[in-house]
């Protein structure tokens, strides 16, 4: 089973290369893997979606809590979070497909970033179902280039997802 | 006041009480080693640095303080890897420091540059590059506190040499905050009296103790709760001295070359309670029938060790000794009576034993050197044959008494943790026990013993093969000795010892061999003890990899 799990982490160099070495070293697998700053700057996100049973997940996640690095971690479950990805779709164009590539474009609330002669770039974001339909929507008319982002998400609860609810450090 | 980068070093070490330090020079170094030259800390020049690592963590092993190593860029840094992976894998507190290139050079494959952080960041608790002296006393207080605490093991700072020679105001921080690390030190305790209860209810319960013990400390707390309760108890290699192997209630070591007792005693068993033991693949053999009718109570500070590879049913997170002290309390004492009497057959059917004849067995010299000592030594084994007739044949009776690589299984680490063993426990006698294998992987280290006067008594077990290698190829492998024998090219080990300094002797009948144990023991230096032993004696008994721990192999012993 996929799951969604959002690390934070110290933001220094190096810590990437311990999240990815982690998860090489101990067969763990990794289907994408977002990186980015938080809203304070000394701490960045990791989305990490990985794949495995319960038992591998609990592993993943102890060993990434392990890591002196790494400040908290959160397996998020189905249906209280918000997952969004970015998707660029290069699709091949003819003047006979273009009003069906168009129509699929606009029903998915996709948007053309740029339109050449042989070839239309597409533009989506959104959970991993829209992501998932608008490429097998477009796939019929030849897919050039994919390029994703990998998954970001966000708890839908009130509460921030911020270190500051940490325990005490020990002296 | 403003201090170099070095005299930061210094000063913090001196802060950290590290009386003590192991390493090798070199160019990068070299400001650090000025320093050193009038520094209240007392040097080791060992003659590689892999024998440093080793030795910083066999004085970590033998005293439970953190062992600090030095060595320089490049191929000093790399050298130092084997030794940080041994005490990655079996929770040893080192610190260990690299000098790198001017921080400007790195990246550019300068002279003796190796991405030292990059190679050990998956065999260090942790590691840092200080790229401003401004952050190097915080590093290394944070250093030593990673070091130390939760559960224990190296840790790597890597200093380019422009930040030795850079000055900055001295402060040393009084707190370490780090807001990723936060060990659990207190058990749940729900958890723990659920484990009560389920040890008050049990029939057939076992302890099951490895490493975790000796670093917390918690001997006495073993003891108690297993005299008290009447509840056996096995080792672990790294567990053994946690509960005295002349006790009754001690089954020893259990495992691929574990007592039979002992492995059918956990196979048997309704209630496993392991404390700080990570059901390694040498205890467990064949996971999935593993102690198949036993609850497990997993007393553990690392999470992760929790249901890594056995799943457990009460775990408890947190410090052996301050868990196992609430845990007594709670217990109301089992009927083990009959459990007992079971176990007390088993001993009786199943004894450790070898061919004790006229010929001149390792299991026999190892059982003299318990004889001579009575478990007021300190014993270092090297891997392989030796290092389990060691664990099998000394009855170890006190924690921090057998020092050996566990978990990475490492040849050649035996000889420089005695060095640094003897260095931490000066009044201890301390042993080596060796095979000839082994001891020539750190044999450079001799100088290191001689010119520090440390009387390490060293026995190597000498059958001129690897011994253990070739006792599968005997097993598994039709008695194809496939690159196993060391004749031919074997050095005269008692030409050798003396060529440096040290004192050799040979032994090649059993009636002298304990009157050169004892000879050894009043010799105030270092001496290699030559055995010739039998060449091809197994290790008995044996779990085949992949079976389960109670299939055992129990060789031909009439």
């Amino acid at each position: 089973m996929k799951h969604t799990i959002s690390v934070l982490v110290e933001n220094k160099f190096g810590v990437l290369a311990r999240i990815a070495g982690l998860f090489s070293a101990r067969g763990f697998n990794i289907s994408s893997l977002a990186v980015g700053e938080t809203e304070d700057p000394t701490v960045s996100r990791m989305t990490i979606v990985s794949e495995g049973d319960d038992k591998t997940l609990e592993q993943i996640k102890k060993q990434l809590n392990k890591l002196i690095d790494v400040i908290k971690v959160v397996d998020f479950k189905e249906g209280d979070f918000l997952d969004r990805e970015l998707i660029l779709i290069k699709v091949a164009v003819t003047p006979k497909t273009r009003p069906q590539i168009l129509e699929t474009i606009e029903s998915c609330g996709a948007r053309i970033e740029n339109a050449g002669a042989k070839s239309l770039c597409v533009e989506a974001t959104g959970d991993q179902t829209k992501v998932r339909t608008l490429l097998e929507l477009l796939r019929p008319f030849g897919i050039i280039e994919v390029v994703r982002t990998g998954r970001v998400a966000m708890d839908k609860s009130d509460k921030g997802f911020k270190p500051e609810g940490k325990p005490e450090v020990n002296e | 006041m403003k201090l170099t980068g070095a005299q930061i070093f210094i000063e913090c070490l001196k802060k950290e009480k590290v009386e003590i330090m192991f390493g090798y020079p070199g160019g990068v170094v070299l400001p650090i080693f000025d320093k050193l030259y009038d520094a209240p800390i007392r040097f080791i020049l060992t003659r590689h640095e892999q024998g440093a690592a080793h030795a910083a963590d066999g004085y970590a092993r033998a005293t439970g303080k953190v062992g600090v190593c030095l060595a320089t860029s490049g191929p000093g840094a790399t050298n130092l890897v084997t030794g940080l992976a041994t005490a990655y894998m079996d929770s040893v507190p080192i610190v260990a420091f690299t000098g790198q290139v001017k921080t400007f050079l790195i990246g550019n494959d300068a002279f003796q540059e190796a991405d030292i952080t990059g190679i050990t960041r998956p065999i260090t608790k942790h590691n840092y590059l200080v790229e401003d002296v401004r952050d190097l006393a915080r590093t290394i207080k944070e250093a030593f506190h990673i070091a130390s605490t939760g559960r224990p093991g190296p840790v790597l700072i890597d200093l380019p040499v422009d930040v030795q020679q850079q000055e900055t105001e001295f402060r040393y921080p009084e707190k370490v905050e780090i807001r990723g690390y936060n060990p659990t030190y207190e058990g749940h305790v729900g958890q723990i009296k659920r484990a009560a209860k389920a040890i008050s209810e049990s029939k057939r319960p076992i302890l099951y103790v490895g490493g975790g013990v000796i670093i917390s400390g918690a001997s006495s707390e073993v003891i108690e709760l297993a005299t008290k309760n009447s509840i056996p108890v096995t080792m672990t290699l790294l567990g053994l001295g946690s509960f005295p192997m002349t006790h009754e209630l001690s089954l020893g070591m259990l495992g691929m070359h574990g007592t039979a007792y002992a492995n059918h005693a956990i196979m048997e068993s309704d209630l496993i309670i392991a404390v700080g033991a990570r059901f390694d693949d040498r205890v467990t053999g064949k996971v999935d029938a593993f102690a198949p009718h036993a609850k497990i109570i997993h007393i553990d500070i690392d999470p992760a060790s929790v249901s890594k590879t056995v799943d457990v049913d009460i775990p408890i997170v947190g410090d052996a000794k301050k868990v196992l002290k609430n845990l007594i309390e709670y217990v109301k004492k089992p009927d083990t009576s009959a459990w007992l009497k079971q176990i007390a057959e088993w001993k009786k059917l199943y004894p450790l034993k070898y061919k004790n004849d006229s010929k001149l067995r390792p299991q026999y010299v190892v059982e003299q050197i318990w004889e001579a000592t009575k478990g007021d030594a300190i014993i270092c084994t090297e891997v392989g044959q030796n290092q389990m007739w060691a664990a099998q044949f000394y009855k170890f009776t006190k924690p921090r008494t057998i020092i050996s690589s566990g978990g990475l299984g490492t040849m050649g680490y035996g000889f420089p943790a005695a060095i640094g063993a003897q260095l931490g426990r000066p009044g201890t006698p301390v042993f080596d026990i060796a095979g000839d294998g082994s001891i020539q992987m750190n044999i450079q280290e001799l100088a290191t013993a001689v010119t520090n006067k440390l009387p390490v008594k060293v026995a190597i077990l000498n059958n001129c093969y690897l011994g253990m290698v070739r006792q599968w190829q005997e097993l598994f492998y039709k008695r194809r000795y496939s690159q196993v024998c060391m004749e031919g090219a074997q050095p005269d080990f008692v030409k050798l010892a003396e060529s440096y300094g040290a004192v050799g002797m040979r032994i090649t009948k059993k009636e002298e061999v304990r009157p050169a144990i004892d000879k050894a023991l009043s010799i105030n230096n270092i001496v290699f003890m030559d055995f010739h032993v039998e060449k091809e004696e197994n290790v008995f008994p044996m779990v085949p990899a992949g079976e389960a721990i109670n299939k055992m192999l129990e060789g031909d012993l009439a």
